[in-house]
C-alpha cells in the first residue's frame, strides 16, 4: 500500500529536527494555512495528505484548480504556504508565479512547485519567478517534507 | 537539428524506448499507488473501458494512452487516495488522467535531452471501448500490457517524428 509509507511518517516530523529548534519548529509547524493549486482534485488531496504526513499541522487548506483561481483565493485571505502545479488550463503555474509577485498578501510566502514538468529549464524558470522549491511527480511524502519544512522554518 | 531519436541515445530507436516506458510506468505505480505491476507477455485483446490520453508536443510528438477497466480505474483512485474503492469511485477519471500525466512526464524525462524539448497536454479521459483512435503517428505504437490487481492495464505511446 502506498500509504503505508505515509503512515510511517505520521509521527511528528519535528523528531528529526535539532533539539534546540524544537520549540520554534513546533510553532512554525502549527496552524499553517496552505493553498494548493492543481487542476486534479485527486492530486490536491494527495498533496494535502503529504503535507500533513510531513508533520505540518494545517489549520486551513485552500484549493484552486488553476492559477487564476489561486490568485482569486489569495484575495480572500493570506496563506503561509503555496504548492502549485505547472501544467494547468486557464492559467498555468509559471504565469501564476509571475502574477503572484504583485500580490501583497503573498509577499514572503514560500511557493513550491509540484509538477511532472521536471526539466532543468522549467526548474530554472520557476525558481527565477520566485518559486522556492521544486518537486517532480511522482513524489514521495519524504520529498514533500524535505522541501517544505525548511521553507517554513526559514519563514520564521 | 537533432531528432528525438538522436537525443535519446543510446536507446536510439522508439523500440529501444520500451524499457524506459516500462520503468516510467512502474515508478508511478510504486510511488503513488504503492503497488508493483507485473508485465504480461501477451498483448490483451480487451483494451478496457476507460482511456486516459496525454499529448506530447515539440521535438517528441505523439500520444500516450493508458487503458483499463472501470473497476481497475476505481481501484487505482482508491489506492492513490488511500480510501475505499466505493468512496473513490467518483474520482477514477481524475485519478487515471493524473496517472497518465505522471507516466508521460516520467517517460519523457527519461529520454536524454527530451525534458526541455517536449511538452505535455493536460490529460483527457474517455469512457467506452467502441472507438477508433486515428493518430498522426508514423510508427506502430510502443505498447506494454501490465497486470494490475489481476486485470490488464495497457500503456501505449504513438510517436509522430
Amino acid at each position: 500500500m502506498a500509504w503505508l509509507g505515509f503512515a510511517k511518517l505520521a509521527r511528528p516530523a519535528l523528531c528529526s529536527l535539532p533539539a534546540a529548534s524544537g520549540h520554534v519548529a513546533a510553532e512554525i509547524m502549527d496552524n499553517v494555512r496552505a493553498l494548493i493549486v492543481d487542476d486534479s482534485s485527486v492530486m490536491r488531496k494527495i498533496v494535502e495528505r503529504s503535507i500533513r504526513q510531513a508533520g505540518i499541522n494545517l489549520a486551513e487548506v485552500k484549493e484552486a484548480a488553476n492559477g487564476a483561481e489561486g490568485l482569486g483565493v489569495l484575495k480572500d485571505g493570506a496563506v503561509d504556504l503555496i504548492l502549485c502545479d505547472i501544467n494547468m488550463p486557464v492559467m498555468d503555474g509559471i504565469e501564476f508565479l509571475r502574477q503572484l509577485q504583485s500580490v501583497d498578501s503573498a509577499k514572503g510566502v514560500p511557493v513550491v512547485m509540484i509538477t511532472t514538468e521536471g526539466s532543468e529549464s522549467h526548474v530554472v524558470q520557476a525558481l527565477s519567478m520566485g518559486a522556492r522549491g521544486y518537486i517532480r511527480k511522482p513524489f514521495t511524502p519524504e520529498q514533500v517534507k524535505e522541501h517544505v519544512v525548511p521553507l517554513l522554518e526559514g519563514k520564521k | 537539428m537533432k531528432t528525438a531519436n538522436e537525443f535519446a541515445l543510446p536507446n536510439a530507436t522508439p523500440e529501444g524506448w520500451l524499457p524506459l516506458l516500462e520503468l516510467a510506468v512502474r515508478e508511478v505505480f510504486e510511488i503513488m499507488l504503492g503497488c508493483k505491476l507485473e508485465l504480461q507477455s501477451e498483448p490483451t485483446l480487451n483494451s478496457g473501458e476507460i482511456t486516459a490520453m496525454v499529448g506530447l508536443a515539440g521535438q517528441l510528438c505523439g500520444l500516450l494512452t493508458l487503458r483499463c477497466g472501470t473497476q481497475s480505474a476505481a481501484l487505482m483512485a482508491g489506492k492513490m487516495l488511500g480510501m475505499d474503492v466505493k468512496q473513490a469511485d467518483g474520482q477514477m477519471w481524475d485519478a487515471l488522467g493524473e496517472i497518465a500525466n505522471m507516466v508521460a512526464g516520467n517517460f519523457k524525462n527519461k529520454l536524454t535531452g527530451m525534458g526541455d524539448k517536449c511538452m505535455l497536454s493536460v490529460p483527457t479521459v474517455i469512457t467506452g471501448s467502441d472507438y477508433n483512435c486515428r493518430s498522426m503517428a508514423d510508427t506502430g505504437p510502443l505498447e506494454l500490457t501490465f497486470v494490475f490487481e489481476g486485470a490488464p492495464l495497457v500503456v501505449a505511446v504513438e510517436i509522430h517524428s
